[in-house]
């Protein structure tokens, strides 16, 4: 069966001035992968989110989500399309309530679009799974704190919530167990198994343990240009790889 | 929502309700009335304002052009109601105020909320500029100077209300706002409402949940321009004129003012701004012509150590009530009304001096409180200004009185642990930034 990729990159070129950044990548990520992208500082793997998720405009390339191109149109378009993703820095809304910041999250999915006509009290289905998205994230006890209030690992937790509660096709999360201590990102680790189960990963993430523990696919960016796209075994033996990037750090 | 949430809303809006029905039976006297329409008026004015600024995060320079050409279109609407032209009950007018409103808020709306934060509000102060330009330029349509005026005992009456008498007319502005203030409430709670929230907070992250911010942006634009057009037309039938002032800057300032001083965190707080400040303006001018001057006072003292206004210094206060603390507020905020009250009278006679000298045209006295001075003499501004210096001495001790409670008090109710519900307030904040500059 040959299927569509569920993302699939093609000669993606990123000018900043005349510095390239991304210079040329192009990625097949099938569908239901949990797809690791790794890479040195600098090497582009932020700016490859954003471009994917429209954040930022390309300057070459192609990007087709399930087969559709995505080049060129606005991250909302790109979001309603199912592509979530999550930041580095904690993206969230401050001032609202962490069952809210949740509620956000799940509108545009379940139909209710700009609608001022609906009592949000009575979306019984956006509630309940709003309530369902704060208890996997453990915040449960943190319902109606603002964001603002939240410790930093709570925060992090919430950034995810918010990026799979809508339950999208494509996830992707960018660094997201940066700055957490051991037993959090295990929690973390296990929370993204989970919430992954039947859907595309793709996430950018320094902490080698979280990479081979999860992913089943590993690209290698070093200085905008995939290096590398295997299965993990086959990117640890791999001797271009280890010379540029992990002989220093996973040796 | 649970029995007891059930049970409290029931409480705030009946009670409400009531209060509004209540009122004219003690105020019954036409310049009462007068007041309360003007009331009612500005807080229909004031919560459609803070629906774009403190919900939507849209700081506007020029809401008074909805307002106003809504009630620009309402007063030709009496018109022709007046000439027989048009037959339409005088009661639904503000909903053609409304819709006016709105249907000018589209354009302008569209080219406004293209861009947020700083470019956004000069956009608006464009507007505001243009609107009062052309409404003096246009002559035919605006009546120019003088205005357009109109008789408001006309139309289609029903079971014989023909607002003839001030109390028919204050019971129309009543009614229609609360329905509004309901309206208005009602849409905090939709899925439009959030957003509203989720965009001011952070428009890049709603993009990724899947929403435009711009379209939220224009969507509640065009809103609060209904509820603005509500408003100029609830103007309009109660003064039977509209003339330039309506679109003007002035009253563009005015509803930030009273937005800001209610407080724009909380729904209810523009409620609040736009009460006092009514009353301010409509008591005050009668005593005294400096009253802008306290008016500007007063904005500076709140914007100094009260930014979030009036109901942000009471919902600080909610987790010491329902801990029952509240009392031990008590002495030290009696030491501060007094010590508050030593500077006022302080300011005020300084400021009353000044003014009585400068008006050419001045009675042959000066009574201050009872007192009778003469300003032309040192005396009064040596105790003037002695008072004046106690006040400030006074007021720096008991703010240090209220900021000790206050450290005592969120000890205390930390001990006790979070209360789920005050999750929120968990960092209970003193409602005055401390004076002498302890702030944590």
């Amino acid at each position: 069966m040959s299927t569509v990729p569920a993302l699939e990159l093609e000669k993606l070129r990123k000018n900043f001035g005349k510095t390239q950044i991304i210079r040329g990548v192009d990625l097949k990520i099938e569908r239901g992968e949990r797809h690791a992208i790794i890479g040195p500082n600098g090497a582009g793997k932020s700016t490859l989110f954003h471009l994917i998720s429209g954040r930022i405009p390309l300057t070459e390339g192609q990007v087709r989500l399930n087969g559709e191109t995505i080049t060129g149109l606005p991250s909302y378009e790109i979001a309603r399309r199912g592509l979530s993703r999550s930041f580095q820095i904690t993206n969230v809304f401050p001032k609202l309530s962490v069952i809210q910041n949740l509620r956000c999250a799940l509108l545009w999915a379940h139909g209710y679009g700009y609608s001022f006509w609906h009592r949000l009290s009575a979306l019984k289905r956006v509630n309940e799974r709003a309530e369902d998205v704060m208890t996997q994230i453990r915040l449960e006890t943190r319902r109606d704190a603002l964001a603002n209030v939240l410790s930093y690992a709570e925060l992090r937790a919430l950034e995810i919530g918010i990026t799979i509660a809508a339950e999208p096709q494509v996830i992707m999360l960018d660094e997201p167990t940066a700055g957490m201590s051991h037993s959090e990102t295990e929690d973390a680790v296990e929370l993204i198994r989970r919430v992954s189960e039947g859907r595309t990963l793709v996430m950018v993430e320094h902490d080698m343990g979280v990479v081979f523990g999860l992913a089943d696919h590993i690209s290698v960016l070093v200085y905008g240009e995939v290096i590398a796209s295997d299965e993990p075994a086959a990117i640890r033996g791999n001797r271009a790889v280890q010379e540029a990037y992990l002989g220093t750090e996973y040796a | 929502m649970d029995q007891n949430q059930r049970f409290r809303s029931l409480f705030v809006w009946g009670g409400g309700a009531l209060l509004l029905m209540a009122l004219p039976l003690v105020f019954s006297q036409n310049t009462h009335l007068s007041v309360l329409s003007r009331m009612g008026i500005a807080v229909v004015f004031a919560l459609s304002y803070n629906m774009l600024f403190g919900q939507g995060g849209m700081l506007s320079f020029g809401h008074a052009a909805f307002s106003g050409l809504g009630a620009y279109l309402t007063i030709h609407a009496l018109v022709l109601m007046n000439k027989g032209t048009l037959a339409f009950p005088v009661t639904l007018l503000p909903l053609v105020g409304g819709l006016a409103g709105m249907l000018f808020s589209v354009p302008f709306g569209y080219v406004a909320t293209k861009r947020s934060g700083t470019p956004f509000a000069m956009i608006t102060l464009g507007i505001g500029e243009l609107v009062a330009a052309a409404v003096l330029m246009l002559p035919g349509f605006f009546g120019g100077e003088a205005g357009i005026t109109g008789n408001r005992v006309t139309g289609v009456t029903w079971l014989g209300i023909d607002y003839g008498s001030q109390l028919q007319m204050y019971y129309l502005v009543a009614g229609w706002a609360f329905a509004s203030t309901a309206a208005m409430y009602a849409f905090t709670r939709t899925p439009l409402g959030l957003l509203s929230n989720a965009v001011r907070d952070n428009s890049e992250r709603a993009e990724f949940v899947a929403y435009n911010p711009k379209q939220v942006r224009f969507l509640v634009m065009v809103i609060a321009g209904f509820f603005a057009g509500v408003s100029g037309a609830l103007a309009t039938l109660t003064y039977e004129i509209v003339n330039a002032e309506s679109v003007g800057l002035q009253s563009s300032g005015n509803v930030l003012l009273m937005a800001f001083i209610g407080g724009i965190g909380q729904f209810f707080g523009p409620i609040l701004g736009a009460i006092l400040l009514t009353l301010l303006q409509s008591v005050l001018s009668l005593f005294t012509p400096a009253w802008l001057l306290y008016i500007g006072l007063l904005f500076l003292a709140m914007m100094l150590f009260a930014p979030g206004g009036l109901s942000s210094i009471i919902v600080a206060h909610g987790p010491a009530w329902r801990a029952g603390l509240m009392l031990r507020l008590v002495p030290s905020y009696l030491a501060a009304v007094a010590a508050g009250a030593v500077l006022l009278a302080g300011t005020v006679s300084l400021v009353e001096m000044c003014y009585f000298l400068s008006d050419t045209g001045r009675p042959a006295s000066l009574s201050l409180a009872g007192i009778v001075v003469d300003p032309r003499r040192p005396g009064p501004w040596i105790t003037g200004g002695a008072v004046l210096l106690a006040g400030f001495v006074l007021v720096h001790f008991a703010a240090g009185m209220v900021s000790a409670q206050w450290q005592r008090l969120r000890k205390d109710l930390n001990a006790r642990g979070p209360l789920r519900r005050d999750a929120r307030l968990a960092q209970a904040v003193p409602p005055v930034a401390e004076v002498q500059g302890t702030t944590t």
